[in-house]
């Protein structure tokens, strides 16, 4: 990975986080800024050194494979869990989120991996849940139950899905269309900033290409976008800037028009580790056919050419 | 699709199946217990006719009521995901809490009541706290609490009262006046019915009409659906548990008046293994031991089954020994009934 490294241009962070003007506000902030986050659980640093900034219709992606501190990443900027080193700034002002309600209160809405859907209640009540719409004063204050199904109704078809109906448990919905009540759920609340846990982890390919319709579609709206993943294919066509993490750090930080999807995939993967990875299988007495597929999508990693996903498919075969 | 959407004047998605009344029926959560409910009465009709009297039927409502009242505030609890042991017990120590203190400082019972509200919420609140802080499951930190509770009963009643009951409190200034709050009966055409009965019903109701049509219903099916979720949208996730705790408090507190002036003394050891009955009742009524699910007026249904099983057998002539088997044969029963409505409900 050594030789890619130098291959895209690293933004240079005082540039990029020194008075860069919003393009839409024209204000000389951020709508978030990252210095130096750090994070530790007991003696385990999780996450240490990272930089970033969001910006209104913008997506950051934020990169890296398991374990790299991407979900301790959004647990700070979403209020779960309060950085212990450097700094964090919503529209120029530094905070420190104590609570996940007080990080909707600034205008930063995540949809998490698991979603933070209860599965056994409708879907109207999950969208509104903890936004409850009310109607009515003193003890006969109440839910605006019509109200609330129609607005649910409206946004999710807004958003390009044609609900059946929302009083079904929203444990019935497949994945993609429970990701996409989350995000409506977002957007419809004011979010400023949308933070994307893994959004596209659990779905098949079609379902991955609506997901991503609908972060473009929140990028159109204003949003600053947050997109999780593991997949620079996910994350190269929509995204704006990369966010590279391994093990805790930031091992790159790229505008896109300063790196291409092969040097963001070569990055990600690390061809050293592919060609390790074809050492091991040849250890342990695997397909020699596979074997050599591994090698030689390692030797194309190395020169900035293919796609990882392919390779760690070929490598399951062998097992 | 059909040729009955394009007659219909709502605009119907051709998707929707249009679910029969029956159908929506078979989804609610104390459908098992409601089935259940109505073969007993039926039962019992035909085993023994007295059953069908007014006066056994306000009898049956009666024995209903002493746990429906606490069945509210229990169920409540379990759609929020936990359980209360120390309800049985709490009871007690909630009447000998207003018993003890209005003999002892000799003031009137109305103040004893107040004190006696306080210390149930008091209780309620302590429970929830602890498991929030400790985050200990329910079953530990109530069975605590339960055992602690039973060792002030009965501690301190016989150091303030000298005794293994508290002293009667009859003659006493404003027991007749708080009597008739919580333990007077009312004729209805003829028939004597129970206070309680009145009060249970008002609670069902307001219990039904937070969990379905306020905020705080919404937040309660959250917390016991999955409280990680509810806590990362923005819910007052301790606040609705230690709400819910202090609810089946305030419900204790209720019955334990209850207790105090329809006997005017209170046996310090009474209470233990009650807590169960109520927790049957939630159960047998469709709520989910597990949370995020059931109704207020299940855990009603499931405390009237109980109530008609309890005198049923009397009426019946039956040896009341079976009634413990009856009531376990019930709870089973109950249980799958309501596991294979779930899934059929589900699946639709």
């Amino acid at each position: 990975m050594s030789n890619t490294n130098d291959s895209g241009r690293r933004i240079e962070q005082d540039t990029l986080l020194k008075n860069q003007k919003d393009s839409l506000t024209h204000t000389p902030v951020h709508l978030l800024e990252l210095k130096d986050v750090g994070k530790h659980y007991g003696n385990i640093i999780a996450l240490q050194g990272v930089t970033m900034a969001v910006d209104t219709g913008r997506v950051t992606c934020v990169l890296g494979d398991n374990g790299a501190g991407k979900s301790t990443l959004i647990k700070i900027i979403a209020g779960l869990h309060q950085h212990d080193a450097g700094t964090f700034e919503i529209m120029g002002a530094e905070r420190k989120l104590s609570s996940p309600r007080e990080a909707l209160d600034s205008g930063i809405a995540a949809v998490y991996q698991d979603l933070a859907v209860v599965s056994l209640m409708p879907i109207w009540r999950n969208f509104f849940l903890g936004s409850e719409l009310t109607t009515g004063v003193g003890p006969f204050k109440r839910m605006d139950v019509e109200t609330m199904k129609r607005i649910t109704k409206e946004e999710l078809a807004a958003m390009g899905i044609d609900l059946r109906d929302v009083e079904q448990p929203i444990g019935q919905l497949s994945g993609g269309e429970r990701q996409c009540v989350a995000i409506a759920r977002a957007v419809h609340f004011g979010a400023k900033v949308l933070i994307l846990d893994e959004p596209t982890a659990a779905l098949g390919v079609k379902q991955s290409g609506v997901v991503l319709r609908y972060i473009l579609q929140a990028r159109d709206r204003g949003l600053g976008v947050i997109f999780i993943t593991h997949n620079p294919h996910h994350a190269f066509p929509v995204g704006d800037r990369f966010l590279l993490l391994k093990r805790g750090k930031s091992i790159g930080y790229y505008d896109k028009k300063d790196i291409t999807i092969d040097e963001l995939t070569s990055q990600m993967a690390g061809g050293a580790e592919l060609a390790e990875l074809a050492h091991e299988l040849e250890q342990a007495g695997g397909n020699s056919e596979d074997i050599a597929e591994v090698r030689a999508e390692a030797a194309d990693v190395m020169t900035a050419a293919t796609n990882p996903t392919d390779a760690s498919s070929t490598g399951r075969h062998t097992g | 699709m059909s040729t009955s959407t394009a007659a219909a004047p709502v605009v119907a998605d051709e998707r929707v199946a249009s679910k029969g009344p029956v159908a929506k029926l078979l989804g609610r959560p104390e459908i098992g217990a409601l089935v259940g409910a109505i073969a007993l009465f039926v039962f019992f009709a035909v085993v023994a006719p007295v059953f069908l009297q007014p006066s056994s039927i306000a009898t049956v409502l009666y024995g209903a009521s002493t746990i429906g009242i606490m069945a509210v505030g229990v169920s409540l609890l379990m759609i929020g995901g936990e359980f209360d042991l120390s309800t049985g017990v709490a009871v007690i120590s909630s009447a000998l809490t207003a018993s003890l203190f209005s003999w002892y400082f000799s003031t009137n019972m109305w103040v004893g009541v107040v004190l006696a509200l306080a210390v149930s919420l008091a209780i309620g609140f302590v429970n929830g706290w602890i498991l929030i802080k400790t985050k200990l499951p329910s079953f530990i930190v109530t069975l605590a609490t339960f055992l602690m509770l039973t060792g002030l009963n009965l501690g301190l009643t016989r150091l303030i009262g000298g005794s293994v009951s508290s002293p009667s409190t009859s003659t006493m200034d404003g027991f007749a006046s708080a009597k008739a709050v919580f333990a007077s009966s009312v004729n209805l055409a003829g028939v004597d019915v129970n206070i309680t009965v009145f009060i249970w019903i008002a609670l069902v109701a307001v219990a039904s009409w937070i969990l379905l049509r306020t905020r705080v219903g919404n937040w309660i099916f959250a917390v016991g659906g999955d409280a990680n979720a509810a806590r990362a949208v923005g819910v007052p996730v301790v606040r609705t548990k230690i709400g819910l705790f202090m609810g089946v408090g305030f419900c204790g507190w209720i019955l334990g008046m209850h207790n105090l002036f329809a006997f005017a003394t209170v046996q310090s050891g009474e209470g233990i293994g009650n807590e169960f009955l109520y927790i049957i009742a939630a159960v047998i009524g469709g709520c989910l031991l597990t949370g995020g699910y059931g109704s207020a007026v299940g855990g009603a249904i499931g405390a009237f089954i109980f109530g008609m099983a309890n005198k049923g057998i009397v009426y019946a002539e039956w040896n009341p020994d079976w009634f413990k088997f009856f009531l376990g044969l019930m709870l089973l029963l109950a249980t799958i009934v309501n596991l294979v409505v779930k899934k059929r409900a589900e699946a639709k």
